[in-house]
Protein backbone atom coordinates (compact mmCIF):
# COMPACT_ATOMS: atom_id res chain seq x y z
CA UNK A 1 0.00 0.00 0.00
CA UNK A 2 1.47 3.71 -0.69
CA UNK A 3 1.05 5.94 1.64
CA UNK A 4 0.06 9.51 1.94
CA UNK A 5 3.88 11.18 1.70
CA UNK A 6 2.93 14.64 0.77
CA UNK A 7 4.82 17.39 2.51
CA UNK A 8 2.56 21.07 3.04
CA UNK A 9 4.48 23.90 3.38
CA UNK A 10 3.44 24.38 7.37
CA UNK A 11 5.98 26.62 8.12
CA UNK A 12 4.10 30.00 8.74
CA UNK A 13 6.97 32.58 7.81
CA UNK A 14 5.65 31.53 4.16
CA UNK A 15 1.88 32.38 4.58
CA UNK A 16 1.59 35.70 2.84
CA UNK A 17 -1.23 37.96 4.16
CA UNK A 18 -3.18 38.32 1.34
CA UNK A 19 -3.63 36.13 -2.04
CA UNK A 20 -6.14 36.33 -4.88
CA UNK A 21 -8.22 33.34 -3.86
CA UNK A 22 -8.37 31.43 -0.60
CA UNK A 23 -9.31 27.68 -1.20
CA UNK A 24 -10.96 25.71 1.74
CA UNK A 25 -10.16 22.28 1.30
CA UNK A 26 -7.51 19.74 -0.53
CA UNK A 27 -9.34 17.10 -1.69
CA UNK A 28 -9.51 16.34 -5.51
CA UNK A 29 -11.85 19.36 -5.84
CA UNK A 30 -9.79 22.05 -3.77
CA UNK A 31 -6.60 20.71 -5.33
CA UNK A 32 -8.01 20.61 -9.00
CA UNK A 33 -9.30 24.60 -7.91
CA UNK A 34 -5.90 25.60 -7.11
CA UNK A 35 -3.91 23.50 -10.83
CA UNK A 36 -6.14 25.74 -12.88
CA UNK A 37 -6.11 29.07 -10.66
CA UNK A 38 -2.33 29.19 -10.48
CA UNK A 39 -2.75 28.92 -14.60
CA UNK A 40 -4.48 31.90 -14.45
CA UNK A 41 -1.39 33.17 -12.16
CA UNK A 42 -3.81 34.02 -9.09
CA UNK A 43 -2.03 33.97 -6.21
CA UNK A 44 -3.80 30.95 -4.00
CA UNK A 45 -3.90 29.75 -0.50
CA UNK A 46 -5.04 26.39 0.03
CA UNK A 47 -6.53 25.88 4.07
CA UNK A 48 -7.42 22.37 5.01
CA UNK A 49 -8.13 20.77 8.30
CA UNK A 50 -6.98 17.49 6.49
CA UNK A 51 -4.94 17.06 3.28
CA UNK A 52 -6.31 14.32 0.34
CA UNK A 53 -9.46 14.28 1.25
CA UNK A 54 -11.80 11.63 1.61
CA UNK A 55 -10.19 10.07 -1.10
CA UNK A 56 -6.96 8.83 0.70
CA UNK A 57 -9.03 6.89 2.39
CA UNK A 58 -9.36 4.18 -0.06
CA UNK A 59 -8.08 0.91 -1.05
CA UNK A 60 -8.51 1.35 -4.34
CA UNK A 61 -9.97 3.95 -7.11
CA UNK A 62 -10.32 2.50 -10.51
CA UNK A 63 -12.66 4.77 -11.96
CA UNK A 64 -10.31 7.51 -12.57
CA UNK A 65 -9.45 7.97 -16.03
CA UNK A 66 -5.93 7.60 -17.19
CA UNK A 67 -4.93 6.25 -13.34
CA UNK A 68 -5.95 3.06 -13.43
CA UNK A 69 -5.83 1.01 -10.14
CA UNK A 70 -4.55 3.69 -8.12
CA UNK A 71 -4.31 3.29 -4.48
CA UNK A 72 -6.90 6.38 -3.28
CA UNK A 73 -3.25 8.14 -0.87
CA UNK A 74 -1.62 7.94 -3.96
CA UNK A 75 -4.29 9.82 -5.93
CA UNK A 76 -4.32 12.44 -3.37
CA UNK A 77 -0.61 12.59 -3.11
CA UNK A 78 -0.51 13.47 -6.85
CA UNK A 79 -3.14 16.00 -6.93
CA UNK A 80 -1.37 18.03 -3.99
CA UNK A 81 1.75 17.08 -5.16
CA UNK A 82 0.54 18.78 -8.52
CA UNK A 83 -1.16 21.52 -6.94
CA UNK A 84 2.21 22.32 -4.97
CA UNK A 85 4.34 22.16 -8.18
CA UNK A 86 2.86 25.22 -9.43
CA UNK A 87 3.89 27.27 -6.15
CA UNK A 88 0.07 26.99 -4.11
CA UNK A 89 0.58 28.01 -0.43
CA UNK A 90 -0.90 24.76 1.04
CA UNK A 91 -1.38 25.19 4.95
CA UNK A 92 -3.31 22.73 7.24
CA UNK A 93 -5.69 24.51 9.51
CA UNK A 94 -9.11 24.46 10.10
CA UNK A 95 -10.83 28.03 8.85
CA UNK A 96 -13.09 29.34 11.34
CA UNK A 97 -15.06 32.31 9.51
CA UNK A 98 -15.12 34.21 6.28
CA UNK A 99 -16.12 37.57 6.86
CA UNK A 100 -17.42 39.89 3.68
CA UNK A 101 -15.02 42.87 3.39
CA UNK A 102 -15.87 45.57 0.63
CA UNK A 103 -12.20 44.58 -1.28
CA UNK A 104 -13.08 40.69 -0.53
CA UNK A 105 -12.75 38.52 2.11
CA UNK A 106 -11.17 38.11 5.19
CA UNK A 107 -10.14 34.21 6.38
CA UNK A 108 -9.89 33.57 9.94
CA UNK A 109 -8.18 30.68 11.10
CA UNK A 110 -8.72 28.76 13.96
CA UNK A 111 -5.29 29.40 15.19
CA UNK A 112 -6.42 32.83 14.91
CA UNK A 113 -4.50 33.42 11.71
CA UNK A 114 -6.23 36.02 9.50
CA UNK A 115 -5.70 36.16 5.63
CA UNK A 116 -7.37 38.30 3.05
CA UNK A 117 -8.54 37.19 -0.32
CA UNK A 118 -10.52 38.52 -3.31
CA UNK A 119 -12.34 34.94 -3.98
CA UNK A 120 -13.15 32.14 -1.99
CA UNK A 121 -13.85 28.08 -2.99
CA UNK A 122 -15.30 26.21 -0.43
CA UNK A 123 -14.17 22.51 -1.49
CA UNK A 124 -14.73 21.40 2.19
CA UNK A 125 -16.18 17.90 1.27
CA UNK A 126 -18.08 15.38 3.55
CA UNK A 127 -16.95 13.52 6.70
CA UNK A 128 -18.22 10.45 8.56
CA UNK A 129 -22.03 10.66 10.21
CA UNK A 130 -22.04 10.45 13.66
CA UNK A 131 -24.25 7.68 15.37
CA UNK A 132 -24.86 10.10 17.85
CA UNK A 133 -24.42 8.02 20.87
CA UNK A 134 -23.29 8.60 24.14
CA UNK A 135 -19.75 6.98 24.61
CA UNK A 136 -19.44 7.66 20.66
CA UNK A 137 -17.09 10.84 21.35
CA UNK A 138 -15.14 9.38 24.56
CA UNK A 139 -14.03 6.68 23.14
CA UNK A 140 -12.99 8.33 19.77
CA UNK A 141 -9.52 6.96 19.41
CA UNK A 142 -9.97 4.31 22.15
CA UNK A 143 -11.71 1.64 20.38
CA UNK A 144 -14.33 4.36 18.31
CA UNK A 145 -13.45 4.22 14.82
CA UNK A 146 -14.68 5.89 11.36
CA UNK A 147 -11.91 4.12 9.03
CA UNK A 148 -11.29 0.72 8.58
CA UNK A 149 -8.46 1.20 6.37
CA UNK A 150 -6.72 3.77 9.17
CA UNK A 151 -7.39 1.73 12.25
CA UNK A 152 -8.11 -2.26 11.17
CA UNK A 153 -4.57 -3.44 11.92
CA UNK A 154 -4.63 -2.01 15.91
CA UNK A 155 -7.40 -4.63 16.42
CA UNK A 156 -5.52 -7.72 15.90
CA UNK A 157 -7.17 -10.54 17.48
CA UNK A 158 -9.81 -8.94 19.08
CA UNK A 159 -14.18 -8.74 18.60
CA UNK A 160 -14.88 -5.72 16.82
CA UNK A 161 -18.20 -4.16 15.42
CA UNK A 162 -19.09 -2.68 12.11
CA UNK A 163 -22.60 -0.84 12.13
CA UNK A 164 -23.56 -0.09 8.69
CA UNK A 165 -25.36 -1.43 5.64
CA UNK A 166 -23.39 0.16 2.79
CA UNK A 167 -20.83 -0.90 0.46
CA UNK A 168 -17.84 0.85 2.97
CA UNK A 169 -19.37 -1.31 6.28
CA UNK A 170 -19.04 -4.42 3.82
CA UNK A 171 -15.37 -3.90 2.69
CA UNK A 172 -14.60 -2.32 6.29
CA UNK A 173 -15.71 -6.19 7.63
CA UNK A 174 -13.94 -7.86 5.35
CA UNK A 175 -11.03 -6.03 5.89
CA UNK A 176 -11.14 -6.09 9.81
CA UNK A 177 -11.69 -9.60 9.41
CA UNK A 178 -7.75 -10.07 7.92
CA UNK A 179 -6.93 -8.57 11.25
CA UNK A 180 -9.74 -9.40 14.48
CA UNK A 181 -10.78 -12.74 16.05
CA UNK A 182 -14.25 -11.89 14.92
CA UNK A 183 -16.75 -9.08 13.20
CA UNK A 184 -19.66 -8.69 14.42
CA UNK A 185 -21.87 -6.64 11.52
CA UNK A 186 -24.69 -4.61 13.15
CA UNK A 187 -27.56 -3.13 10.64
CA UNK A 188 -30.55 -1.74 11.53
CA UNK A 189 -32.35 -3.31 9.11
CA UNK A 190 -32.21 -6.83 7.27
CA UNK A 191 -31.34 -5.48 3.78
CA UNK A 192 -28.30 -4.17 3.00
CA UNK A 193 -27.28 -1.47 0.16
CA UNK A 194 -24.46 -2.96 -0.57
CA UNK A 195 -23.75 -4.60 -3.62
CA UNK A 196 -24.63 -8.65 -3.19
CA UNK A 197 -21.58 -9.54 -4.51
CA UNK A 198 -20.06 -7.29 -0.85
CA UNK A 199 -22.97 -9.28 1.17
CA UNK A 200 -22.36 -12.73 -0.45
CA UNK A 201 -18.90 -12.68 0.13
CA UNK A 202 -19.32 -11.48 4.21
CA UNK A 203 -21.69 -14.04 4.31
CA UNK A 204 -19.02 -16.69 3.27
CA UNK A 205 -16.64 -15.16 5.64
CA UNK A 206 -16.67 -17.20 8.71
CA UNK A 207 -15.25 -14.75 10.57
CA UNK A 208 -17.71 -12.23 10.32
CA UNK A 209 -21.32 -12.47 12.00
CA UNK A 210 -24.38 -10.34 10.93
CA UNK A 211 -26.68 -9.06 13.79
CA UNK A 212 -29.90 -7.56 12.37
CA UNK A 213 -32.00 -5.57 13.16
CA UNK A 214 -30.42 -3.66 15.63
CA UNK A 215 -28.93 0.14 16.46
CA UNK A 216 -26.58 1.30 18.62
CA UNK A 217 -27.85 2.70 21.80
CA UNK A 218 -24.46 3.21 23.50
CA UNK A 219 -21.30 3.00 23.60
CA UNK A 220 -19.61 1.73 27.18
CA UNK A 221 -16.57 1.02 29.09
CA UNK A 222 -14.07 2.04 31.24
CA UNK A 223 -10.55 3.27 29.42
CA UNK A 224 -11.78 1.80 26.34
CA UNK A 225 -14.61 0.39 24.20
CA UNK A 226 -15.92 -2.37 26.07
CA UNK A 227 -19.48 -2.96 25.64
CA UNK A 228 -22.35 -2.42 23.08
CA UNK A 229 -26.36 -1.32 24.31
CA UNK A 230 -28.01 -2.66 21.32
CA UNK A 231 -31.90 -2.07 20.62
CA UNK A 232 -33.84 -4.36 18.26
CA UNK A 233 -35.97 -2.92 15.75
CA UNK A 234 -38.49 -3.42 13.29
CA UNK A 235 -39.29 -2.51 9.77
CA UNK A 236 -43.18 -1.18 9.34
CA UNK A 237 -43.74 0.62 6.03
CA UNK A 238 -39.88 1.28 5.08
CA UNK A 239 -39.47 3.40 8.41
CA UNK A 240 -37.36 1.92 11.22
CA UNK A 241 -38.70 1.66 14.49
CA UNK A 242 -36.87 0.65 17.70
CA UNK A 243 -38.85 -2.17 19.78
CA UNK A 244 -37.45 -1.50 23.47
CA UNK A 245 -35.81 -4.86 23.12
CA UNK A 246 -32.11 -4.48 24.61
CA UNK A 247 -28.90 -6.74 24.27
CA UNK A 248 -26.13 -6.09 25.51
CA UNK A 249 -22.46 -7.42 22.97
CA UNK A 250 -18.88 -7.72 23.96
CA UNK A 251 -16.28 -5.75 22.03
CA UNK A 252 -12.95 -4.36 22.05
CA UNK A 253 -14.01 -1.69 19.19
CA UNK A 254 -16.96 -0.56 16.81
CA UNK A 255 -16.16 0.88 13.55
CA UNK A 256 -18.88 3.64 12.46
CA UNK A 257 -19.99 3.39 8.20
CA UNK A 258 -23.19 4.79 8.22
CA UNK A 259 -23.13 7.24 5.28
CA UNK A 260 -21.80 11.00 4.87
CA UNK A 261 -23.04 14.27 5.75
CA UNK A 262 -21.85 17.61 4.44
CA UNK A 263 -18.84 19.46 5.55
CA UNK A 264 -20.70 23.28 5.38
CA UNK A 265 -21.04 24.60 8.79
CA UNK A 266 -18.41 27.26 7.61
CA UNK A 267 -20.67 27.79 4.00
CA UNK A 268 -23.34 28.41 6.47
CA UNK A 269 -22.09 30.93 8.83
CA UNK A 270 -20.89 32.58 6.21
CA UNK A 271 -24.35 33.19 4.82
CA UNK A 272 -24.03 30.70 1.54
CA UNK A 273 -27.30 29.25 1.16
CA UNK A 274 -27.47 25.39 1.17
CA UNK A 275 -30.32 22.80 0.70
CA UNK A 276 -32.69 21.06 2.83
CA UNK A 277 -29.41 18.25 3.46
CA UNK A 278 -27.15 20.43 4.04
CA UNK A 279 -25.03 20.91 0.63
CA UNK A 280 -24.21 23.59 -1.07
CA UNK A 281 -26.07 25.27 -3.74
CA UNK A 282 -24.30 25.88 -6.89
CA UNK A 283 -25.17 26.99 -10.20
CA UNK A 284 -23.07 25.60 -13.43
CA UNK A 285 -20.10 27.97 -12.75
CA UNK A 286 -20.01 26.83 -9.07
CA UNK A 287 -21.19 30.42 -8.12
CA UNK A 288 -22.99 30.41 -4.77
CA UNK A 289 -25.88 32.55 -3.33
CA UNK A 290 -22.61 34.88 -2.35
CA UNK A 291 -21.36 37.06 -4.79
CA UNK A 292 -17.35 35.79 -4.87
CA UNK A 293 -17.68 32.83 -2.89
CA UNK A 294 -17.65 29.26 -5.12
CA UNK A 295 -18.03 25.96 -4.33
CA UNK A 296 -17.11 22.99 -5.81
CA UNK A 297 -16.85 19.05 -5.01
CA UNK A 298 -18.76 16.93 -2.81
CA UNK A 299 -19.91 19.67 -0.42
CA UNK A 300 -22.15 20.67 -3.20
CA UNK A 301 -25.46 19.84 -4.31
CA UNK A 302 -24.73 18.71 -7.50
CA UNK A 303 -21.06 16.79 -6.46
CA UNK A 304 -22.97 14.85 -3.68
CA UNK A 305 -25.47 13.46 -6.20
CA UNK A 306 -22.68 11.29 -7.85
CA UNK A 307 -19.51 11.53 -5.17
CA UNK A 308 -16.87 10.92 -7.91
CA UNK A 309 -13.44 12.19 -7.89
CA UNK A 310 -13.53 12.97 -11.44
CA UNK A 311 -16.23 15.08 -10.69
CA UNK A 312 -14.57 17.03 -8.16
CA UNK A 313 -11.76 17.81 -9.78
CA UNK A 314 -14.12 18.96 -12.98
CA UNK A 315 -16.34 21.19 -10.35
CA UNK A 316 -12.84 22.56 -9.18
CA UNK A 317 -11.43 23.56 -12.39
CA UNK A 318 -14.98 25.27 -13.36
CA UNK A 319 -14.79 27.26 -10.36
CA UNK A 320 -11.17 28.44 -10.79
CA UNK A 321 -12.11 29.52 -14.35
CA UNK A 322 -15.65 31.56 -12.59
CA UNK A 323 -13.34 32.94 -10.19
CA UNK A 324 -10.50 34.70 -12.99
CA UNK A 325 -13.66 35.73 -15.02
CA UNK A 326 -15.35 37.14 -11.54
CA UNK A 327 -12.30 38.84 -10.70
CA UNK A 328 -11.79 40.04 -14.71
CA UNK A 329 -14.99 41.56 -14.44
CA UNK A 330 -14.45 43.22 -11.24
CA UNK A 331 -10.99 44.91 -12.62
CA UNK B 1 43.46 56.11 31.02
CA UNK B 2 43.89 56.06 34.66
CA UNK B 3 43.72 53.76 36.95
CA UNK B 4 39.97 54.09 37.79
CA UNK B 5 38.53 53.68 34.51
CA UNK B 6 41.36 50.72 33.70
CA UNK B 7 39.70 49.15 36.42
CA UNK B 8 36.08 50.08 35.00
CA UNK B 9 37.00 48.25 32.05
CA UNK B 10 37.99 45.00 33.80
CA UNK B 11 34.50 44.93 35.24
CA UNK B 12 33.30 45.58 32.52
CA UNK B 13 34.91 42.82 30.81
CA UNK B 14 33.72 40.56 33.57
CA UNK B 15 29.93 41.82 33.33
CA UNK B 16 30.11 41.25 29.66
CA UNK B 17 31.51 37.85 29.86
CA UNK B 18 29.06 36.85 32.65
CA UNK B 19 26.13 37.94 30.27
CA UNK B 20 27.53 36.15 27.40
CA UNK B 21 28.08 32.85 29.58
CA UNK B 22 24.83 33.53 30.97
CA UNK B 23 22.68 33.59 27.63
CA UNK B 24 25.05 31.04 26.08
CA UNK B 25 23.72 28.75 28.81
CA UNK B 26 20.25 29.70 28.34
CA UNK B 27 20.01 29.16 24.47
CA UNK B 28 22.11 25.49 25.00
CA UNK B 29 20.01 23.26 23.42
CA UNK B 30 18.37 20.45 25.14
CA UNK B 31 19.44 16.95 24.00
CA UNK B 32 15.95 15.66 23.07
CA UNK B 33 14.51 19.20 22.15
CA UNK B 34 16.89 19.98 19.29
CA UNK B 35 14.53 21.05 16.65
CA UNK B 36 13.78 17.54 15.69
CA UNK B 37 11.24 15.21 16.37
CA UNK B 38 13.26 12.54 19.17
CA UNK B 39 12.56 8.85 18.39
CA UNK B 40 10.62 6.84 21.07
CA UNK B 41 10.84 3.01 21.90
CA UNK B 42 9.71 0.83 24.59
CA UNK B 43 13.01 0.99 25.99
CA UNK B 44 13.38 4.92 26.21
CA UNK B 45 9.98 5.67 26.68
CA UNK B 46 9.71 6.43 30.82
CA UNK B 47 13.03 8.00 31.26
CA UNK B 48 12.09 11.01 28.49
CA UNK B 49 8.33 11.45 29.82
CA UNK B 50 9.63 11.51 33.40
CA UNK B 51 12.63 12.98 32.92
CA UNK B 52 11.87 16.41 31.76
CA UNK B 53 10.06 19.88 33.06
CA UNK B 54 9.36 20.75 29.23
CA UNK B 55 6.20 19.10 28.20
CA UNK B 56 6.43 16.25 26.06
CA UNK B 57 4.23 15.48 23.07
CA UNK B 58 4.20 12.39 21.67
CA UNK B 59 3.04 11.56 18.54
CA UNK B 60 2.03 7.73 18.29
CA UNK B 61 2.22 6.51 14.72
CA UNK B 62 2.33 3.44 12.38
CA UNK B 63 3.86 3.40 9.22
CA UNK B 64 0.77 2.12 7.24
CA UNK B 65 -1.83 5.02 8.61
CA UNK B 66 -2.00 7.71 5.94
CA UNK B 67 -3.07 10.26 8.33
CA UNK B 68 -0.11 9.57 10.29
CA UNK B 69 1.97 10.69 7.42
CA UNK B 70 -0.15 13.78 6.67
CA UNK B 71 0.31 14.89 10.21
CA UNK B 72 4.24 14.04 10.17
CA UNK B 73 5.00 17.63 8.77
CA UNK B 74 3.26 19.34 11.23
CA UNK B 75 4.92 17.37 14.29
CA UNK B 76 8.48 18.18 12.37
CA UNK B 77 7.33 22.05 11.76
CA UNK B 78 6.47 22.04 15.96
CA UNK B 79 10.03 20.32 16.88
CA UNK B 80 11.47 22.95 14.85
CA UNK B 81 9.67 26.08 16.63
CA UNK B 82 9.43 24.85 20.29
CA UNK B 83 12.81 23.81 20.32
CA UNK B 84 13.94 24.52 23.78
CA UNK B 85 10.31 24.70 24.88
CA UNK B 86 9.17 21.30 24.68
CA UNK B 87 10.57 17.68 23.49
CA UNK B 88 8.49 16.38 20.45
CA UNK B 89 8.31 12.72 20.64
CA UNK B 90 7.41 9.95 17.72
CA UNK B 91 6.17 6.33 19.05
CA UNK B 92 5.67 3.31 16.35
CA UNK B 93 2.86 1.70 17.92
CA UNK B 94 3.98 -1.15 15.81
CA UNK B 95 7.46 -1.14 17.19
CA UNK B 96 6.22 -0.42 20.76
CA UNK B 97 2.89 -2.28 21.36
CA UNK B 98 3.34 -1.69 25.34
CA UNK B 99 3.33 1.40 25.46
CA UNK B 100 0.30 2.23 22.80
CA UNK B 101 -1.83 -0.46 24.99
CA UNK B 102 -0.77 1.61 27.92
CA UNK B 103 -2.29 4.30 26.97
CA UNK B 104 -5.01 2.40 25.04
CA UNK B 105 -4.46 3.90 21.71
CA UNK B 106 -6.79 1.96 19.38
CA UNK B 107 -6.40 4.61 15.94
CA UNK B 108 -3.86 6.66 15.17
CA UNK B 109 -2.50 9.43 15.26
CA UNK B 110 -3.12 9.96 18.65
CA UNK B 111 -1.33 12.72 20.41
CA UNK B 112 -0.46 13.17 24.04
CA UNK B 113 1.21 15.82 26.34
CA UNK B 114 2.72 14.24 28.90
CA UNK B 115 4.19 16.84 31.91
CA UNK B 116 6.30 15.30 34.73
CA UNK B 117 5.42 12.21 33.47
CA UNK B 118 1.75 12.17 33.27
CA UNK B 119 -0.95 12.66 30.11
CA UNK B 120 -2.59 16.04 30.83
CA UNK B 121 -3.96 16.16 27.05
CA UNK B 122 -5.36 14.15 24.06
CA UNK B 123 -5.80 14.41 20.60
CA UNK B 124 -7.02 12.00 18.53
CA UNK B 125 -6.64 12.31 14.73
CA UNK B 126 -4.90 14.12 11.73
CA UNK B 127 -6.42 17.31 13.42
CA UNK B 128 -4.03 20.25 11.41
CA UNK B 129 -1.58 22.50 12.88
CA UNK B 130 -4.00 24.72 15.10
CA UNK B 131 -5.34 22.21 17.68
CA UNK B 132 -2.19 20.46 18.12
CA UNK B 133 0.03 24.04 18.30
CA UNK B 134 -2.46 25.33 20.75
CA UNK B 135 -2.86 22.41 22.84
CA UNK B 136 0.85 22.31 23.47
CA UNK B 137 1.25 26.09 23.76
CA UNK B 138 -1.19 25.65 26.71
CA UNK B 139 1.13 23.44 28.48
CA UNK B 140 4.86 25.41 28.36
CA UNK B 141 6.12 26.32 31.37
CA UNK B 142 7.01 29.93 30.48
Amino acid sequence: MSLLTFQAPVEEEEIKERYDLVIVGAGPAGCSAAIYARRFQLETLIVAKELGGLIVDAEIVDNYPGLPEIPGSELGNKFLEHAKKYMTNIIMEEVESIEKKESGFLVRTMDEKTIEAKAIILATGEKHRKLNVPGEEEFLGRGVSYCGLCDAPLFKDRVVAVVGGGNVAFSDAQLLAKHAKKVILIHRRNWFRADPIEVKRVKENSKIEILTPYIVREIKGDMKVEKLLLEKTKEVGGEVIPTGELKEIEVDGIFVDIGLVPNSELAKKSGVAVDERGYIIVDDFMRTSVEGIFAAGDVTDKGSKFRQVVLAAAQGAIAAISVYNYLKSKE
Amino acid sequence: MDEEDRELEKILQRKMKELLHATQRKTTPHPLSEGKAVKLTSENFDKVINNSDMPVLVDFWAEWCMPCHMMSPVVEALAKKYAGKAIVAKLNVDESPDIAQRYYIMGIPTFIIFKNGKPVEKIVGAVGRGPLEKALRKHLTT
